[in-house]
C-alpha cells in the first residue's frame, strides 16, 4: 500500500525520461543545428535540465502533450510530473518537494504564507487546463434535455426522483418525459471534476445544494463509478441515468443544456473559455498570483459556468537559474496557443483565450 | 495437509535408517527452512507495525479533519460491513459449488473428463482479478438486470431484495457472484485434493456394507475432507475479503449499511475503498485509509486463526493429520 505512490511515481518518471530519450533519439540529431540557431516557436530558445511537479490527475493527459510538445524544441529537457492530487501537489510544492505544481484549485488560506514561503517571495499561479464539465445522461426518446442550476441540484441531491417531475418538465416545455426513476451517477474516487461541479450547484443553486464542496462527492446512496470513463460507462450501461464528466469524455451521450441566464446553453469549449474571462480574479496570493472565483452564476450565455479550471503554480525565482530558465520556458510554452492546442488535442480542454493569455503572460515572463 | 499415516510401508523406512549423517547440504538447508520461517514473521511483523504507525494519526485526529466530517468509526464501520458481507455472500454461493464439483472430479466424472475439468477449473484460479472486474461489470451487470427485478418483484418483501433495483446492475449481489467464481477454483482445488486422499478402505468398506455412492461419500469422504472444505473455503474468503480492483470496479459503493443486495447504494468494501481514494488523498485522509487497512488486516488474521482452530478441532476425526 504504502509503496503505490513512490512506485508510481517512478513508473511516470520512467515512463516520461523513457519518452525524452526517444524524442532526443528521434530528433536530437535533426534538431541540432536549428535549435542552436535560435528557434522562433513558442517556447523559445532550448533549455536543459530537469524539473519535476506534482498535482491535479486532471492535467495530466495535457500535461503528457505539453512535455511532447516542449520537448521538440527542447529535447534535452526534462520534465516529470506525478499526478497525485491537487492537495498533494500544493503540500510538496510548498515543502519545496516538487518544482512547480498543478491544482484544481488555488492557493488560499494559510497555504498563500507556505507557499510564499517556500518561494522567498511571489509565486505564480495561472490557470493553465480549462474544461467543460457535460451534464451527462441516458433517457430513452428524450434529445435536448434543458436543466435549470435549480433543478440539477434537486436531482443530484436527490429530491427529484422521477424523469416526469414537474420542474424537470417545466424546464422542458413540449416534451414528453417517462417516469423512469433517477439514477444519479457520481465519481467514486477522488476528483476536481467532483469538486468543480458541486461548486457550480452551490454556486448556482445555494437553495437547493446544501452540501460541503469537495473532490468527494457527498450524496449518498446514488450510482458510483470509476473514473470518468466508469462513470460514462455507468451512465450508458443504465436507463434514466445522470451524471457528470469532462465534455471531451462525454461523446455518445446526450448533454444536457443548463440554463444560464434565461437561455439553455450546450457545454462547450468556447463556454468554458470565456467563463475564465468573465470571471472575479482574487489577489489574495499577490500580483502573480492569477486565481479566479469562478462566475458560477453567471447569466451571459455565452459562458458555461460548470467548467474546471486547474492552474499551475511555481515560484517566481529560483535558486539555480536553470531551473528558473526551464520552468519558465515550459510554463510559457503550456500557455502558448501552440501549447493550449495540444492539450485541446490530447485532452479536449478549452483554449485560453488571447485575453487571459495575455493577462497572465507577464507573470510567467518574470520568473527569474 | 495430509501425509497419509495409513500406508504401512512409510515408517519403517524412516526408522530404520541407521543414523541421521548431518553434511552440510543439511545443515545448510535446515538454516534456509529456518531463516525463511523466521524471515516471513518478520515481515508480518513489520506490515502489522507499519500499519500501527501509519493509523495512529487517524486515531488521534479529530472528526472535523476526517474525510466527510465524520468520525473513524463511522467511516470504517460501513466499509467493514461492505466487505464481510460481500466476502459471506460469496462464501455461501462458491463453498457448495465449489464441493459439488470438486466431488464431481473426484468420484463421479470419468477419469479423462475429470483431468480435463480440473484443468479448466485451476485455470480459472490464474485469471487476474481486474478480468473478472471488467467481466462483471460489462457482461455479468447487465445480464443480471432481469434477474434482480425479479428477484425484487417476488421477493421483494426480503429485505435482502427490497430495491429499488440498480439501472445498471452494478450491484452487491452482482459483486459477490463476481467474488464466488474468483474463488471457487481455490476452493474447489483444496477439496479436490482432499478428496482424492480418502483412504480407499474406508470407501470400499462403505460400499461392501451396501452403501450407495452419495452414502459412501456422505460416510467416507466427507468426514475425511472436512477440514480440507474449511481450510480451502477460508483461502477463498480471505481473497474475498482482500480482493480489490474487481470490487472497485463493479460496485457502485458508498458509505452506507444496508442488506439491500440489488440496488445502487451498497456499502463499499476496505480494499476496493483504499485503491479508489488512495490516489488522490493527502494528511489525515491517508492515515485513515490506512487506518482501515490495519482492520482489514486484523479481520483476516482473526478468519485464518478461526479456520486453524476449526480444523485442529476437528483433525482428530477426520484422519487428514
Amino acid at each position: 500500500m504504502k509503496t503505490m505512490r513512490p512506485t508510481r511515481a517512478r513508473i511516470a518518471a520512467v515512463g516520461l525520461a523513457a519518452t525524452g530519450a526517444l524524442v532526443l533519439a528521434g530528433c536530437g540529431a535533426a534538431n541540432e543545428g536549428s535549435s542552436a540557431g535560435g528557434s522562433s516557436t513558442a517556447a523559445g530558445p532550448a533549455v536543459t535540465g530537469t524539473i519535476s511537479g506534482a498535482g491535479a490527475s486532471t492535467q495530466q493527459a495535457a500535461t503528457q502533450a505539453w512535455v511532447a510538445g516542449f520537448q521538440a524544441t527542447s529535447p534535452d529537457a526534462v520534465i516529470n510530473y506525478d499526478p497525485s492530487g491537487s492537495g498533494a501537489g500544493r503540500t510538496q510544492f510548498e515543502a519545496s518537494g516538487v518544482d512547480f505544481a498543478g491544482s484544481d484549485a488555488y492557493i488560499k488560506g494559510d497555504e498563500i504564507k507556505k507557499a510564499q514561503d517556500r518561494c522567498g517571495g511571489e509565486y505564480v499561479e495561472i490557470p493553465v487546463y480549462v474544461s467543460p464539465i457535460a451534464v451527462v445522461y441516458n433517457l430513452q426518446g428524450v434529445t435536448d434535455l434543458q436543466l435549470s442550476p435549480s433543478t440539477l441540484a434537486k436531482v443530484f441531491a436527490k429530491k427529484i426522483t422521477t424523469w416526469n417531475d414537474p420542474a424537470i418538465a417545466a424546464d422542458n416545455p413540449g416534451k414528453t418525459l417517462p417516469s423512469t426513476a433517477i439514477t444519479t451517477v457520481n465519481r467514486s474516487d477522488k476528483s476536481g471534476t467532483t469538486q468543480n461541479f458541486a461548486d457550480y450547484l452551490k454556486g448556482a443553486a445555494a437553495a437547493d445544494w446544501t452540501f460541503d464542496v469537495s473532490d468527494t462527492w457527498p450524496v449518498q446512496g446514488g450510482e458510483a463509478a470509476q473514473g470518468t470513463s466508469g462513470l460514462v460507462g455507468a451512465v450508458k450501461a443504465g436507463q434514466g441515468t445522470i451524471g457528470y464528466a469532462d465534455e471531451s469524455q462525454a461523446q455518445g451521450l446526450g448533454q444536457a443544456k443548463i440554463k444560464v441566464g434565461d437561455t439553455f446553453v450546450a457545454p462547450s469549449p468556447a463556454g468554458a473559455a470565456k467563463l475564465l474571462e468573465a470571471s472575479q480574479r482574487v489577489t489574495d496570493g499577490g500580483a502573480k498570483s492569477f486565481a479566479y472565483k469562478l462566475k458560477r452564476d453567471s447569466t451571459d450565455a455565452s459562458t458555461y459556468p460548470a467548467s474546471l479550471v486547474s492552474y499551475a503554480i511555481a515560484c517566481s525565482k529560483y535558486s539555480d537559474a536553470k531551473k528558473s530558465a526551464l520552468v519558465k520556458a515550459y510554463l510559457s510554452y503550456v500557455i502558448s496557443a501552440d501549447g493550449q492546442a495540444a492539450a485541446q488535442k490530447a485532452a479536449g480542454s478549452a483554449p485560453l483565450s488571447d485575453a487571459v493569455r495575455q493577462l497572465i503572460t507577464p507573470a510567467v515572463s518574470s520568473i527569474a | 495437509m495430509s501425509a497419509p499415516t495409513t500406508t504401512p510401508t512409510a515408517k519403517p523406512a524412516g526408522s530404520a535408517r541407521p543414523k541421521p549423517v548431518q553434511q552440510l547440504g543439511d545443515r545448510i538447508f535446515a538454516g534456509s527452512a529456518t531463516g525463511a520461517g523466521i524471515f516471513i514473521l518478520i515481515v508480518l511483523a513489520g506490515v502489522a507495525a507499519f500499519l500501527i504507525a501509519q493509523s495512529i494519526p487517524a486515531f488521534t485526529a479529530s472528526s472535523a479533519d476526517l474525510p466527510g466530517g465524520r468520525n473513524i468509526v463511522a467511516y470504517i464501520g460501513p466499509l467493514i460491513f461492505g466487505t464481510l458481507l460481500s466476502a459471506v455472500i460469496a462464501l455461501v454461493i462458491a463453498t457448495p459449488l465449489g464441493v459439488a464439483v470438486a466431488l464431481f472430479i473426484t468420484h463421479y466424472a470419468p477419469r479423462r473428463l475429470a483431468q480435463g475439468l480440473g484443468y479448466v477449473i485451476d485455470l480459472l484460479a490464474a485469471v487476474p482479478s481486474i478480468v473478472y472486474g471488467l467481466w462483471g461489470v460489462s457482461v455479468l451487470a447487465p445480464a443480471s438486470l432481469g434477474f434482480m427485478t425479479w428477484l425484487n418483484k417476488y421477493l421483494g418483501w426480503i429485505p435482502l431484495f427490497a430495491g429499488p433495483v440498480s439501472a445498471t446492475g452494478r450491484t452487491m449481489l452482482v459483486v459477490s457472484v463476481t467474488l464466488a467464481v474468483m474463488i471457487l477454483p481455490i476452493i474447489t482445488a483444496v477439496s479436490r485434493e482432499v478428496f482424492l486422499q480418502t483412504p480407499k478402505l474406508h470407501e470400499e468398506a462403505a460400499l461392501a456394507l451396501g452403501a450407495t455412492r452419495w452414502e459412501m461419500i456422505r460416510m467416507a469422504v466427507l468426514p475425511f475432507g472436512r477440514s480440507g472444505i474449511i481450510s480451502g473455503s477460508m483461502l477463498g474468503l480471505g481473497r474475498a475479503l482482500g480482493e480489490t480492483m474487481a470490487v472497485a470496479i463493479i460496485l457502485s459503493g458508498s458509505g452506507i449499511v444496508t442488506f439491500n443486495l440489488i440496488s445502487s447504494a451498497n456499502p463499499s468494501s476496505i480494499a476496493a475503498n483504499i485503491a479508489l481514494q488512495f490516489p488522490d488523498s493527502t494528511g489525515v485522509a491517508v492515515n485513515v485509509l490506512i487506518a482501515s487497512g490495519l482492520v482489514l488486516f486484523v479481520i483476516t488474521l482473526l478468519v485464518n486463526s478461526i479456520a486453524r482452530w476449526i480444523i485442529n478441532r476437528r483433525s482428530e476425526f477426520s484422519g487428514a493429520n
